[in-house]
């Protein structure tokens, strides 16, 4: 109980860090905002409209006050090109952004497990290289060039899949393919070193000895102490997951929270800009959280104490 | 014979960027015959859709990608080993300091913060090289106090401070050069990973700027003509997986001379 206060209090921290640095990234813009938003041509009442609207008239102090009380409030400000409040446009966007996630996590753990078992079992064979091989390309390959890629071959010569877009099942095939793909590599290694470490286990030993069955073994036992670490490396790579997905969301013109991002730095929509990197930044660490909630649950043997 | 492939690639790779404005390259030149040209003998790679020799271009792009690249890792590198290395050393209320710092900045994903730092300075190389290294300082500074946290109570240490050493020297003699190993692997890694976020930002048009060759911009341009010329995407595409594969196989030889990578996975 004590662990899950003080993660809860250490987790509301960073996001209160992540706010202010948030907020603090417009300020950082060389020159004045408005000058940038508008360019040079514009008139000095436009101007003045922005900036208020903006509410960069105010004190900074002032500013940042408003910023929390509005983010409290679920408040993120208003769109500089269409007008609608930036929480809406967000909620519109992000459905979109978790189904590709999922989907990619979906593709990587299909794809990770029985790769890196098979790696472990077979360690040091070349159906091991083979798999380990695929894994370093998995990682070494950009999602940007994986995924026109991917176009080319499924959607322009084969025509099984839509070029972009978000229409049925066979459009989300790609992007979460092109997404899950350098997860996908980096799990199957972390499947096979840690499975590796628990075959060398007493446990191990003693569930042969019993009788049963190798197959029995690996899955029942040894799996599933191997994939306590790689709960924890999930967790932590879903970072690069989201990140990933505003460049894939890109590629495929997938209609979510990335593509509102990149739309909007295009713009120069500044609010809508902290509002989606404020929104991938708090469900990361919301994520994180959830993992090493469920760490302590799945793992007894851990001690929970707080992590530096 | 495979051991030198991944030294081979990175040869060239550095040998392009550096004698490449020696060269008679012309990666501008706009040539109307060549517009959207397939691989030819007199121009082996194709041209682009303005006709611009490909492989010249790719050859321009490598200098982007090796110059910015080698800034970022050697910026963030020394500036995150310094911070990470002084804050274990001094220890309280400077360290736990940095630790809140370093772990707003790391509930960021990466290519995130990057994506929102590089846009808010505007487009541009040096802008690219401020924002990447703004975001890759984190991990050296963590790496480092770590390391520094292990290896500060040692006896040589420990006899450095009865000596009267001053802390620069402790930080600078007796500390960095024992963490250095696992922070040479790092910014091995690093450089695999800065190539690939310079080529990524660039795709979305936020890194070099045209006429500047870059190959994320190439695979950008390129991605528009893909049907009719896939060798716009495929070239520069190959060029950044072949880096890519050879840095990160010559970081895994590192790592497995030097021992385990402590740093990334982990609370």
């Amino acid at each position: 109980m004590d662990f899950l206060v003080r993660r809860l209090f250490s987790a509301l921290v960073t996001v209160v860090g992540v706010a202010t640095l948030v907020f603090f990234l417009i300020h950082l813009i060389p020159g004045d905002p408005v000058d940038r938003i508008l360019g040079d041509s514009a008139r000095p009442a436009d101007r003045e409209a922005l900036r208020t609207a903006l509410g960069l008239d105010a004190p900074v102090s002032v500013q940042f006050g408003d910023f929390l009380s509005g983010l409290a409030r679920l408040d993120l400000g208003d769109s500089i090109v269409s007008g609608r409040p930036v929480a809406s446009l967000i909620a519109q966007h992000l459905p979109a952004t978790l189904q590709l996630a999922a989907a990619a996590l979906a593709i990587a753990l299909l794809v990770a497990v029985p790769l890196g078992v098979i790696a472990a079992r077979r360690r040091g064979t070349r159906l091991d290289s083979l798999a380990m091989g695929f894994s370093l390309l998995g990682v070494s390959i950009p999602n940007f060039w994986l995924g026109p890629m991917l176009i080319l071959v499924f959607s322009l010569w084969l025509g099984w899949t839509p070029v972009s877009g978000r229409e049925g099942l066979a459009s989300l095939v790609l992007p979460a393919l092109t997404l899950g793909t350098s997860l996908a590599a980096v799990l199957a290694r972390m499947v096979r070193s840690s499975l590796l470490e628990v075959l060398e286990e007493d446990f191990m030993r003693t569930a042969r000895a019993k009788g049963l069955d190798e197959n029995t073994v690996v899955w029942r036992h040894g799996l599933r102490n191997a994939l306590l670490p790689v709960v924890t490396l999930v967790g932590l790579q879903l970072g690069a997951l989201l990140g990933g997905a505003v460049i894939t969301e890109t590629v495929f013109a997938w209609p979510g929270i990335g593509l509102l991002l990149v739309d909007a730095i295009q713009a120069r929509d500044y609010p809508v800009v902290q509002g989606c990197v404020l929104t991938i930044s708090t469900t990361y660490v919301l994520v994180n959280l959830g993992t090493d909630l469920i760490y302590g649950v799945i793992d007894p043997r851990i001690e929970l104490t707080e992590s530096t | 014979m495979t051991r030198w492939l991944p030294i081979a690639v990175l040869a060239v790779w550095a040998g392009a960027a550096l004698v490449g404005p020696l060269l008679p390259l012309e990666p501008s030149r706009v040539t109307l015959d060549a517009l959207l040209q397939g691989p030819s003998p007199g121009l082996w790679l194709g041209g682009d859709e303005l006709g611009r020799p490909v492989l010249d271009r790719l050859v321009a792009g490598a200098r982007v990608s090796f110059f910015v690249a080698v800034s970022v890792v050697v910026l963030s590198g020394i500036t995150g080993t310094l911070l990470g290395a002084t804050a274990a050393y001094l220890g309280g209320r400077v360290d736990s300091t940095l630790g809140r710092i370093v772990d707003v900045f790391l509930a960021f994903p990466g290519i995130l913060l990057a994506i929102a730092l590089s846009a808010l300075l505007g487009p541009g190389v040096f802008n690219l090289v401020v924002a990447l290294s703004l975001v890759g300082w984190v991990g050296y500074a963590r790496l480092a106090r770590a390391q520094v946290l292990s290896i500060r109570q040692r006896d040589h240490v420990l006899a450095a401070e009865a000596l009267g050493a001053g802390r620069a020297r402790i930080v600078f003699r007796h500390l960095i050069p024992l963490a250095v190993a696992p922070l040479l692997v790092e910014a091995t890694f690093g450089v695999a990973a800065v190539i690939v976020a310079e080529a990524g930002l660039s795709f979305l048009g936020l890194g070099a700027q045209p006429p500047t060759a870059s190959w994320g911009s190439m695979i950008r341009e390129g991605s528009r003509y893909m049907l009719v010329a896939p060798h716009l995407v495929i070239a520069p595409g190959m060029a950044i997986l072949l880096v890519v594969l050879a840095v990160n196989l010559t970081g895994d030889r590192l790592q497995d001379r030097f021992g385990r990578r402590t740093g990334r996975a982990g609370s």
